[in-house]
């Protein structure tokens, strides 16, 4: 027994020892980017695909390009399996090179938004995080283009609108808001207020708690209401047993929409046949047949379409993250006409992404015809206020079943300038000017 | 005043109102409930057997539900990825009583909780290198149909989940109680020593009650998983048999069954009618508040078996 | 030899009650405190610092409040993520309705509050025992966070639903918020925690601590030689719950800056349990030590092939840590069940002899 316990301490004393050697990493010759990923735990089947998108396109673009303007392109993934505390680790140890850092997750976005803007490190929540980050007056640092859940929410309530034949046919008209008990699923709630006053509709609130396995009273509820419609906003286990659920009491599936993080592969794949004709939101296409598709194909996986198809190519979350990858390089590249064509810093990288202007005639020349919308992001606009569109699984395939439905900035912008002011005011913020 | 009349008044109208909703909220509650149930299953045993909390039966749901799906995503017929995933569970206990419970019998019931805690932690890392972290559909031929009594809308898939829960709870009455490695088990149960001194062997009994758990485990996975898809949050339903399992006594199977229905009936009862006042997605800690309530008049849970404390 | 406290005469009650009645152990906790507050600050990068030692801190902090009630109580507790969550939203609120109020006060008045709590879901544990009585504490596990996430008032009404530490400045120093910076946030963190454990330490070999173990040791013996038990009990979850409290309140103002309900999670109960139990039942130093192991093995563990120069995808690494972190538990548990106090306790015994066998 003596010499085990001699054993056992040696073996502590090491790794406590050791466990300081670890540490941030140093500065190299080329662009950086740290990716907090989580390919295991709970959200493991959203995160995946998300993390491969990123990997994927940088990867080709080293690969076709050489890099962007002959920078090459680095990245580091750090596991987070979607913790907070985890992801504290995994940002010490990766932002002194950052070029901007990608939370991938909620809790941990809302934890780095006071602490980048002081590391000048930008921030890229693309579609997540902070709805009030939209507003870069008061976060300068924080970006969560091409659009907002609370735009998401108007949108879908425009979709709704065209559906049933106008805005006044709103008037009556059951809507249900099932959502993730928690700040991400709560998020559409004020939006869904406000519209449900302005066109008279009548709006049910129904949460569930996290990790959402079981259901049944929710959809008991929703049975005895019977909404006209069904907007969730699910993540993780939630969105296909909602699914199941939904088709076990008959819901008609084509007037259940899904956010963009309740309406992937992850959440209708599980639950089968049941989700045929589920609808979902996003802003971007969905599906490999585009051209940056081809060349990922080409590039990195030589052409062996099964391994790509095994690492998600063309789902919708890796189709996002390819779009987000895409907008990153092109802020590269503003930052780099004006900075010249060396590695950029955090810091230019945020002047870059404050002038990021991605044009249909990029786009296409891109790679990415058809599958987003242009993006424009200024100083005081971080969001773009980019259209979302509605697409619907068909068993198969997620396939696009509206145009680009424009969101209501009108309704939405004055309620993100109102939430930005508070925190400004509640953080002790004095807004940055812009021209 | 307005609001004691929403909270003690309005509900019961409500009920009152439509009492065919009402039923088809009870009978739902009671079919939740027997899910619960066939977690809370596998902690009764092996608590009883051999007086561990096994902190890791959330994860031996995963492990078992993980191996059987990546059996089938390979191509082995459903019958023989079952059978092969039972072999796995078995393997597990074996391994479990060689390398944890051997060397540290006689500990504190509070250190062999720990314990668990490792196995939980190499169960979630071992399983998810195996067969991965993506979510896989598991389909085992289940009809998931819906159907109409009476204004009542049942679905098959539940139907069949209580089914099963019932004969699962009845095959292990009858082994608890009318062969003989049931009776040893039971001995073990009430007394480690003295079962010893009968000539009962410990370390078998104890890979039998981790084997029977684990085939527990499976079934639960079975049917949690054709549910909600395979995936790392299966390992999470172990937190939803808590309560059930506080509340029937951590002893007693038939206090799994009879918890799970109680729990079941009393959040779907009380997210349905007092969720809507309250805000929602009461149904986690309502579980915990009406076991504790149960508890105070019965502080061993309902079947548990009485604390007799003797200075 | 190191160990020999022979010569080490007592010639006072003073001397003979003080904390650590042995010289080389008053060395040792003083250089330890010294190089804590010194040498650390010097040496340390953000790093460290952000990553490794507030986390360790707050962490201790926690254990140590639910050891006193785990521990020295004998009241089993699933609810200190709850309790730390009472803490970190009542300073939030707090210091935005008082934003002149110094921080550190609010940190305290917010872990009252937390003890009010306490007390209240310590109340069945007069009549429900051992493993029951998590289900007391789990109730106010998910209560608390369902009311943190459900009733906007805690959060000022802000849509996102968190809650931020705003920056406030104690003495002119920035102490919380964004611009305070790591190694200030660090000495604060570690000042509270060395004032709380002498604390915790001091209350343990008082009267309530003697009473507390008697009500743990045998609950029913303890009330016939005069120990209330309602009131000893309540006290334990009350101090405990404090204890909790100030620890979640540094968790959001001197570590993650903002989070949401999430972050004090059921795992966060867990984890802190299972540092007691792996650091020791019973003792001030296990709690510090196993707030270490539980904080800090992992992040050497997904670390580690790094630092050796192997590459692997990330996910692989991460299981590849949770198994070995769970085969370390259990093989720790094989050779020392009783913890790291325990572990420390027969190193102690040793050195005393060594190098002499006997």
């Amino acid at each position: 027994m003596t010499h085990r316990r001699t054993m056992l301490a040696g073996m502590l004393g090491v790794v406590f020892a050791l466990v300081f050697i670890a540490g941030p990493v140093a500065a190299q010759n080329d662009q950086f980017f740290p990716l907090l990923v989580y390919r295991t735990g709970p959200y493991a089947p959203n995160g995946i695909p998300s993390a491969n998108g990123f990997r994927d396109y940088y990867d080709m673009v080293n690969k076709r390009d050489g890099g962007v303007n002959g920078v090459k392109i680095s990245w580091e993934e750090c596991e987070t399996s979607y913790d907070t505390k985890r992801g504290v680790e995994c940002y010490e140890k990766l932002k002194a090179r950052a070029t901007v850092v990608h939370p991938f997750s909620t809790g941990i976005t809302y934890q780095l938004i006071p602490k980048a803007a002081v590391d000048q490190v930008p921030l890229w929540s693309s579609g997540y995080g902070r709805t009030a980050t939209a507003d870069g007056t008061v976060f300068p640092w924080a970006f969560n283009a091409p659009t907002t859940y609370w735009a998401q929410a108007s949108a879908v309530i425009n979709y709704i609108a065209q559906q049933e034949g106008g805005m006044d046919k709103l008037k009556g008209k059951k809507i249900a808001h099932v959502y993730h008990n928690s700040p991400y699923g709560k998020e559409a709630n004020p939006t869904l207020e406000v519209l449900a006053q302005k066109f008279g509709y009548e709006l049910t609130l129904l949460a569930v708690d996290h990790p959402g396995q079981e259901q049944k009273a929710t959809w008991l509820q929703i049975r005895r209401l019977r909404p006209d419609y069904i907007y969730m906003s699910s993540w993780g286990v939630m969105g296909q047993v909602a699914v199941k659920e939904a088709a076990a009491i008959s819901f008609p599936m084509d007037h259940f929409i899904g956010n963009w993080w309740s309406a992937s592969e992850a959440e209708v794949v599980p639950a089968g046949s049941a989700a045929n004709g589920y609808k979902g939101a996003t802003f971007n296409g969905a599906g490999p047949n585009w051209p940056v598709h081809q060349d990922i194909l080409k590039h990195v996986y030589n052409g062996d379409q099964a391994k790509a198809k095994e690492n998600n190519w063309g789902e919708v979350l890796y189709n996002r993250t390819l779009v987000g990858a895409m907008a990153n390089l092109e802020a590269v590249r503003v930052a780099q006409k004006r900075y010249g064509n060396r590695v950029i810093t955090g810091a230019e990288m945020r002047w870059g992404m404050d002038n990021l202007d991605i044009t249909a005639a990029r786009i296409k020349e891109l790679g990415f015809d058809g599958m987003m919308r242009p993006l424009r992001i200024t100083c005081a606009d971080h969001e773009g206020s980019g259209p979302v569109l509605i697409q619907q699984w068909d068993g198969a395939k997620w396939n696009p079943v509206s145009d680009w439905i424009p969101v209501m900035r009108d309704v939405v912008r004055p309620m993100i300038e109102q939430s930005a002011m508070e925190y400004a005011k509640e953080n002790n913020i004095t807004p940055r000017k812009c021209e | 005043m307005e609001l004691l009349i929403q909270v003690f008044v309005a509900p019961f109208l409500d009920m009152a109102g439509s009492p065919v909703f009402l039923l088809e909220v009870i009978i739902n509650g009671l079919l939740t409930g027997v899910m619960y149930s066939l977690v809370a299953l596998g902690f009764v045993l092996i608590f009883k057997a051999s007086g561990v909390f096994n902190f890791a039966q959330g994860a031996m749901v995963l492990f078992a539900a993980l191996t059987l799906v990546g059996l089938i995503e390979r191509g082995v017929p459903g019958w023989l990825a079952i059978v092969i995933s039972l072999g796995v569970m078995v393997a597990l206990a074996y391994a479990v009583e060689r390398w944890m419970l051997r060397p540290l019998v006689n500990q504190a019931p509070i250190i062999l909780f720990m314990a668990t805690i490792g196995l939980n932690f190499v169960l979630e890392g071992s399983g998810q290198i195996a067969w991965g972290s993506n979510v896989k559909e598991l389909d085992i031929g289940i009809p998931d149909a819906s159907f109409d009594v009476g204004g009542i809308l049942l679905n098959e898939f539940d139907i069949y989940a209580a089914l099963v829960a019932a004969i699962l709870v009845a095959g292990l009455a009858v082994f608890f109680q009318k062969t003989a490695v049931g009776r040893a088990l039971r001995a073990v149960a009430d007394n480690h020593q003295a079962a010893l001194a009968v000539g009962i062997p410990l370390k078998t009994i104890w890979i039998i009650v981790w084997s029977v758990a684990g085939a527990v485990a499976l079934v639960a996975g079975i049917m949690w998983g054709a549910k909600s898809g395979v995936q790392f949050s299966l390992a999470l339903i172990a937190l939803k048999a808590l309560p059930v399992l506080i509340l029937g006594g951590f002893t007693s199977v038939p206090g799994a069954i009879i918890g799970g229905l109680i729990i079941g009936v009393g959040e779907k009862i009380a997210e349905v009618y007092w969720g809507p006042v309250i805000g929602g997605a009461i149904e986690n800690w309502f579980a915990y508040m009406l076991a504790l309530v149960f508890l105070m008049f019965r502080p061993q849970g309902l079947f548990g078996e009485v604390i007799i404390e003797r200075v | 030899m190191i160990y020999l406290e022979a010569g080490q005469y007592k010639t006072t009650y003073e001397d003979d009650q003080a904390i650590f009645p042995i010289a080389q152990d008053r060395y040792l906790v003083l250089a330890a405190v010294l190089v804590a507050f010194v040498a650390v600050p010097l040496v340390a990068n953000e790093y460290w610092l952000q990553a490794l030692l507030i986390p360790f801190l707050i962490f201790s902090l926690a254990a140590i409040g639910l050891n006193l009630l785990t521990g020295y109580a004998g009241q089993l507790s699933l609810g200190t993520g709850g309790f730390m969550a009472v803490g970190a939203y009542m300073t939030y609120k707090i210091t935005t309705a008082f934003p002149e109020l110094n921080i550190l006060l609010v940190f305290i008045f917010s872990g009252l509050i937390a003890a009010a709590v306490g007390i209240v879901f310590g109340l069945p544990s007069l009549r429900i025992k051992g493993f029951y009585l998590a289900v007391a504490t789990l109730a106010a596990q998910f209560f608390i966070q369902w009311l943190f996430n459900k009733v906007a008032w805690f959060y000022n009404y802000n849509p996102s639903g968190t809650i931020t530490a705003p920056p406030r400045e104690v003495f002119g120093v920035m102490v919380t918020g964004p611009e305070a910076t790591a190694t200030v946030r660090y000495l604060v963190a570690l000042s509270l925690l060395v004032l709380f454990a002498l604390a915790a330490k001091n209350l343990v070999r008082g009267r309530i601590g003697r009473s507390w173990m008697a009500i743990r040791d045998m609950d029913i013996a303890a009330e016939i030689i005069g120990i209330r038990p309602l009131p000893t009990k309540l006290l334990a979850f009350a101090i405990s719950s404090f204890y909790c409290g100030v620890a979640g309140a540094m968790m959001i103002f001197l570590w993650l800056g903002s989070a949401e309900t999430l972050a004090f999670d059921i795992n966060v109960s867990f984890q802190v349990l299972f540092m007691i139990i792996i650091g020791g039942l019973g003792s001030i130093l296990g709690s510090l030590l196993g707030a270490a192991f539980i904080t800090l093995v992992p992040i050497f563990l997904i670390n580690a092939p790094a630092l050796v120069g192997v590459h692997m995808e990330v996910a692989l690494e991460r299981h590849i840590e949770s198994i070995v972190f769970g085969a370390m538990i259990v093989y720790f548990l094989i050779v020392e069940p009783n913890g790291f106090a325990r572990f420390w306790q027969i190193t102690k015994q040793k050195l005393r002899r060594w190098p002499f066998p006997y």
